[in-house]
């Protein structure tokens, strides 16, 4: 009796110790993919800067000028037909722009693609409803190197650029600096 | 004892976590059934070179070791911001034009010759070209190919690290 109580006692410790090691794992697993994500959040020598000149005509022949934005917490993204994590993000920028449009959010979109008609197709596909213009080396170079995508930079109301993320990114963390943003006027 | 164990399950569970954590990224993975040959996974591992050890290629004085034929089968804007010094564009591997040039430009070498596939587009699990690309210089019969591992991009991890670049087209 004393043994299969004893037996009982050990399998129950063993499986308290496996759930709690499970557990463990979850949590450590959780913490530093919450770290992970955070490295997206890139350094760059462009923050608290003025946000670097673009005005180009965008894929619905509209003139874009960043600096026309000012009043509005600009997101600036740097994408490419041929990016997969891109266009993961692209339905949730396209559901900010609904969301917090009318807060003073405007999202602009930058192609690094070669062929713009390959980037209308997907704007059409993902149903984009902000603008998009062609970006080029000399864009890219502007706003320090766009050496890999996707690149996203927030801009505050000043013009001044606050935020960069870069690869893939823990959205959550970009709609946190977001609403801060929105918030501060 | 309760606190021993604790800790100790503690232990094995942060190498639990760290395992967790490592394996989609890890390397160990490429080429096992099932993976999709578009997928930069596709490559074999004993095929990946490393931004420090091609870096070190390119900047070898004298004959030997050869230099390889690097190509970038990425995008033509990021390659016009920097490149790989002596590197040629080809094309994205993903479409069918960037393999149509990639076929014309190696039509004529040994199929022995050193060659380099590289794009960092994006994190290396999410790119679409190099999968391609490598795959038609093998069935090529190239049997030398090698593909510059850049886990980030090509900012990150060739750029960043100081590695020379070139810009242009």
């Amino acid at each position: 009796m004393n043994k299969a109580v004893n037996g009982t006692t050990t399998a129950g410790t063993h499986r308290s110790v496996l759930r709690r090691l499970v557990g463990y794992a979850l949590l450590i697993a959780a913490g530093l993919g919450a770290v992970t994500a955070h490295t997206c959040l890139a350094e760059t020598p462009l923050i608290s800067k003025k946000a670097p000149e673009l005005v180009r005509t965008d894929l619905n022949h509209k003139r874009v000028d960043i600096n026309a934005y000012r009043g509005k917490v600009v997101l600036l993204n740097f994408w490419a037909t041929w990016c997969a994590p891109c266009q993961l993000e692209i339905p949730r920028f396209v559901a900010w722009q609904s969301q917090y449009g009318a807060q003073g959010l405007q999202v602009i979109g930058v192609s690094m693609d070669d062929d713009p008609a390959l980037v209308r197709k997907l704007i059409t596909k993902l149903k984009l409803n902000y603008p998009v213009v062609m970006g080029d080396e000399k864009l890219g170079e502007l706003y320090g190197g766009v050496l890999g995508l996707p690149v996203t930079f927030l801009i505050d109301r000043n013009g001044e650029i606050r935020a960069k993320f870069q690869g893939e990114t823990d959205l959550n963390a970009i709609d946190m600096q977001l609403k801060s943003l929105l918030n501060h006027r | 004892m309760q606190c021993s164990l604790i800790s100790r399950s503690a232990m094995y569970a942060a190498l639990v976590a760290a395992l967790l954590l490592a394996c989609p990224q890890s390397p160990a993975q490429f080429s096992g059934p099932g993976i999709d040959s578009s997928s930069a996974y596709s490559v074999p591992q004993t095929q990946l070179l490393q931004a420090e050890a091609l870096n070190h290629l390119l900047q070898a004085t004298g004959s030997t070791p050869a230099k390889p034929l690097v190509l970038q089968v990425g995008s033509h804007v990021l390659f016009a911001q920097a490149h790989i010094p002596g590197s040629e564009y080809i094309g994205p591997g993903s479409q069918p034009e960037g393999l149509q040039q990639l076929q014309k430009r190696v039509a004529s070498l040994p199929k022995k010759k050193f060659i380099v596939l590289y794009c960092g587009c994006c994190p290396w699990n999410r790119c679409p070209n190099l999968g391609p690309a490598y795959k038609l210089l093998h069935d090529m019969g190239f049997t030398n190919v090698k593909v510059l591992y850049l886990a980030n991009n090509f900012g990150t991890d060739w750029a960043d690290k100081g590695y020379h670049v070139e810009q242009g087209r």
